[in-house]
This record gives C-alpha cells, sequence and structure tokens, in this order.
C-alpha cells in the first residue's frame, strides 16, 4: 500500500476558511454601517463599535486569514517535502484548539473582556491556549521539514517557518501579563508607558509582516507556480527576497508611534526602515507577477489566476503606500484618519483574502478528488465582485481620510481651528456609506464561493482523497 | 561593553551577513541549482527520484 499525504487537516482548514471569511467580514459590514448609521448598535453593550471591531479584526485576521495559512501550509510542507504530516494528533489538535480559540474571542470580545493591545485585545487565558495550539503547529510543521524526503527546502516554507516561528515570539513578547486574579480575566501588561506602546507596536506591525505578509508569500510561492503551471521567474530572487524581509520587517514597528513620546531617535529608525522595505516588497512583487511572464494569456480565461496576479499586484501597492505613509511630514496627515483604515484594507482585501481566495479555488477541488471548482464561471463573477468591492472601499477610505486630515489641520489666520471636529464628522458620511457598499459588495462574493465550495464538495464524484506520495522508480 | 555598543556591533554583524547572503544567492554557481530547485513543486516525479540517490540504504526495509 502506497503511503499518503494527511490531507484531512487540510480539508478542514480550507471549509473553516470560508466559514470565517464570510462571519469575519459580514461583522466588518456591520461595524461600517454602524459608522455611517450610529443607531445600528441598538444601544446594547454587546453589539457596540468598541466591542466588535476587534471581533471583526480578529475573525478576519486570526480566524479567516490563520485557518488559510494553517491550511496551505500544511498541504505545501508536505507536498514539497514529499512527506506525510509530522504528528498527526498534534495537528489536529491545532485544528480544533484553533476553532476554540476562535469561538472564545467571539464570546469574550462581545462581553467585553480586552487588553485594550490592538490585534492582540484576547485576555490571559485565551492567549495561553493560543501559545499551547500554536508550538504544536511548530511541531508539526517543522517535524514534517525534518522528516521530508527531498534535500532541498523550498522557499515557500522558508517563507511559511519564519511566520510560525516569528509570530511566537512576538505573541510570547506582547502578552506577557499580570492577571489580577486566577479566576478572573482581566490582567494587566508587563510594560508600561511609552515601552508598552513600542512592544505594541513592535508585535503590531510584525504581525502584519510575519503572518499577513510572510505567510501569505509562502502561499504565493507555491500556488502561483502551479495555476501558472510554471516556475517561479527567479529562484535566487526569491531567496534574497526571503532575507531582505526577515532582517528589514522587525524594524518598521515606531512608524506606528511618529510624533508620540517615543524617543525621536527610535521614530525616525522606524521611518527609515520602513522605507528600506519598499525595496525587498517590490522584489518579490515582480518576482511573483513575472512568474506569469510568456503565459499571459492564461490570464484571460483562469480567474484563479486574475485573483492570484491581482493580490500581488494589491502586495505591490500597498508596500509602497505603507513606506509614503511612514516618513514623517505625510504622516503628519495621514495618522488617525480613514487613510490608514483604506491603506489596511488595500493589504487585507486586495492581498490577504484575494491570494487566499484564488489559492482556495486551486486547492479545495484537489483535496476532494476533482481537478476543478463546480463552476469556473462562478469564480469569474467572484473576481470582479471582489475587485469592485475593495476599489469602492479604499478609494472612500483614500478621499475621506485625506479630507479628515486636511480639515483637522485647517487654521484661519489668527490661528483658531477652521473646522470643529463634528464637521470633519459629518464630510466623513457619504464615505462611510460608500464604504459599507463596498464592503458588502465584497462580503456578497464571499457567498458565491461558499455556494460554490458546497457544490464542489457534494458533488456525486467528489470524495476526500489523500494524493499518494511520490516514490523513487526503481 | 555596554548594551549599547553591544547592540552597535550586532547589527554590523547581521548587516554584513546579510550582504554575505546576497553575494551568495547572486553568485553564477548557483544559478543553475537554483533554476533547477524552482521546478520543486512542479515536476514532483523528477525530485521523488532525486531522492532515491541520497537515502537509498533507508528504502531497504520498506
Amino acid at each position: 500500500m502506497q503511503e499518503t499525504y494527511n490531507y484531512k487537516v487540510v480539508r478542514q482548514f480550507s471549509i473553516m476558511t470560508v466559514v470565517w471569511g464570510i462571519v469575519g467580514m459580514l461583522v466588518g459590514v456591520i461595524i461600517a454601517s454602524q459608522l455611517a448609521w450610529p443607531g445600528l448598535n441598538f444601544d446594547v453593550p454587546w453589539l457596540t463599535f468598541s466591542r466588535l471591531r476587534p471581533l471583526h479584526t480578529n475573525a478576519v485576521i486570526f480566524a479567516f486569514g490563520g485557518s488559510a495559512l494553517f491550511a496551505t501550509s500544511y498541504y505545501i510542507v508536505q507536498r514539497t517535502c514529499h512527506a506525510k504530516l509530522f504528528a498527526p494528533r498534534l495537528a489536529a489538535f491545532t485544528f480544533w484548539g484553533w476553532q476554540l480559540v476562535i469561538v472564545l474571542a467571539a464570546v469574550t470580545l462581545p462581553l467585553g473582556y480586552s487588553t485594550a493591545k490592538e490585534y492582540a485585545e484576547l485576555e490571559w487565558p485565551i492567549d495561553i491556549l493560543i501559545t499551547l495550539v500554536w508550538v504544536s503547529y511548530a511541531i508539526v510543521f517543522f517535524g514534517t521539514i525534518v522528516k521530508r524526503k527531498v534535500k532541498h527546502i523550498y522557499v515557500a516554507n522558508w517563507f511559511l517557518g519564519s511566520f510560525i516561528l516569528t509570530v511566537a515570539v512576538l505573541h510570547l513578547g506582547n502578552s506577557a501579563a499580570l492577571p489580577v486574579s486566577l479566576l478572573g480575566m482581566k490582567s494587566y501588561s508587563a510594560y508600561a508607558g511609552v515601552q508598552d506602546a513600542m512592544v505594541q507596536w513592535w508585535y503590531g506591525h510584525n504581525a502584519v509582516g510575519f503572518l499577513l505578509t510572510a505567510g501569505f508569500l509562502g502561499m504565493m510561492y507555491y500556488f502561483m507556480p502551479k495555476a501558472a503551471g510554471r516556475p517561479v521567474y527567479s529562484y535566487r530572487l526569491s531567496v534574497v527576497h526571503f532575507w531582505a524581509l526577515a532582517f528589514t520587517y522587525i524594524w518598521a514597528g515606531p512608524h506606528h508611534l511618529i510624533y508620540t513620546a517615543l524617543p525621536d531617535w527610535t521614530q525616525s529608525l522606524g521611518m527609515i526602515m520602513s522605507l528600506i522595505l519598499l525595496a525587498p516588497s517590490w522584489g518579490g512583487m515582480i518576482n511573483g507577477i513575472m512568474t506569469l511572464s510568456g503565459a499571459w494569456d492564461k490570464l484571460r480565461t483562469d480567474p484563479i489566476l486574475k485573483f492570484l496576479v491581482v493580490a500581488i499586484s494589491f502586495y505591490g501597492m500597498s508596500t509602497f503606500e505603507g513606506p509614503m505613509m511612514a516618513i514623517k511630514t505625510v504622516n503628519a496627515l495621514s495618522h488617525y484618519t480613514d487613510w490608514t483604515i483604506g491603506h489596511v484594507h488595500a493589504g487585507a482585501l486586495g492581498w490577504v483574502a484575494m491570494i487566499t481566495i484564488g489559492s482556495m479555488y486551486f486547492l479545495i477541488p484537489r483535496l476532494f478528488g476533482k481537478t476543478e471548482m463546480y463552476s469556473t464561471r462562478l469564480i469569474e463573477i467572484h473576481f470582479w465582485v471582489s475587485a469592485l468591492g475593495v476599489v469602492l472601499y479604499i478609494a472612500a477610505m483614500w478621499i475621506s481620510g485625506v479630507m479628515q486630515g486636511l480639515m483637522w489641520r485647517a487654521t484661519n489666520s489668527d490661528g483658531t481651528l477652521t473646522y470643529s471636529f463634528i464637521e470633519s464628522v459629518a464630510a466623513m458620511h457619504p464615505f462611510y456609506v460608500t464604504r459599507t457598499i463596498g464592503g458588502l459588495v465584497f462580503l456578497s462574493g464571499m457567498f458565491l464561493m461558499a455556494y460554490n465550495v458546497w457544490k464542489t464538495v457534494t458533488a456525486d464524484d467528489a470524495s476526500p482523497v489523500d494524493a499518494i506520495i511520490p516514490e523513487p522508480a526503481y | 561593553m555596554d548594551t549599547i555598543e553591544f547592540h552597535s556591533y550586532w547589527t554590523l554583524v547581521l548587516l554584513v551577513l546579510f550582504i554575505a547572503i546576497i553575494i551568495w544567492a547572486w553568485s553564477s554557481k548557483r544559478k543553475k541549482e537554483f533554476d533547477e530547485l524552482a521546478n520543486l513543486p512542479l515536476d514532483e516525479e523528477k525530485f521523488a527520484n532525486q531522492v532515491d540517490e541520497k537515502t537509498s540504504e533507508g528504502k531497504d526495509d520498506a
């Protein structure tokens, strides 16, 4: 009997990627509606923006993005190492443990339990569970690398491995806290004042750099060549891309704290390292897109490639916008405005969601013994719906953000402020409505995906199939 | 050596290491090998056969 890969846990995480994508984006649409029409919180504490906003960010980053990364990393590491997943029970634990973390987040955040650290709001008992799941994840992933039957470790695994390792260090560092009591949820951070802020954004920006960037680049370096049927444009560029990101990302955090109590030299360092980051980011983008060189015609017929290529383009766009926004004088205008929200969503919807959606459309049929999704036409429609949703969203936030920044800084000749704060809020209203529509359009695409996935996995000729590990020919 | 001095040297060490990695990755000697490795996700049979030469002792039990 030939040995097969372990696809079970990949299947579980893949399906949950679609489910959590819908849930997380739905909460996003709800809070976007609340900003446009504040009455929509119905004066119920559990439904207020302050409690649902962290639920939205946690759901899309860790539930949707996290499940996608678990699914694809378990798939990629097996396929490129020609080895079955190490410690299958531990792998099963990472699935159920991660789902439990998500459910606990969905319960505790609306109840108001929060550390008030952005993207690390979950309180200490859940943080401990996250640590257990993450250590298990590292054991499964690196264990599979160790038992590999191919000598070389393919570049996607380097990106995925660095994502797993860095997130472990970031989580342990930033979540260090002292609980008030062993039976209560409340805890206080181990750091105080501006040090706490710096640790928070060392965590926050590297969560962007390693979870939302390196992890998804791992996805890109595997699924882009697979979908295009061509090797990556330049393998040595991918090696340099990896090390350049690894050496520079970790320094960029202070750009979240420009014009704060953080020492000025630290702010300048953060700004300069953020500008340097442009080089590896664009190297990676070019590498991804040029993989299709000589086969551009495939873009016309294959909507999966459309998703992947547009995702990589958004990666290039947001990694250009980010360094620009880190420049102190630009930051003076953009910080605390909706421009930041637009930037984040260019990355989150344009890059992270689209590379995930494209990869899932490639992956899911293969996990169920099929070569393609139930309907290619629906993927095509999903692509255009997503593209329209992202553009509506980010265009609205750019205009709104720049307008906000300009209104806040406008002064009369006698030095008084030209606009009251509420005037800037009132001016944002049409853009908040447009953003809600953009989000709703993007979410509707996810329902198309759910239907397409459902029809694919429940088709008569579909069944959970674990592919055979290629054996040397004797 | 105080902390600041240590970190200054450490940063330099990392910079040199990084430049060394770029030179290593970009040397013409690597080119052929890298071009082959880029096919790892695509040509699975070929890489399965390469395995044979390297770990053939372990395979006899199977």
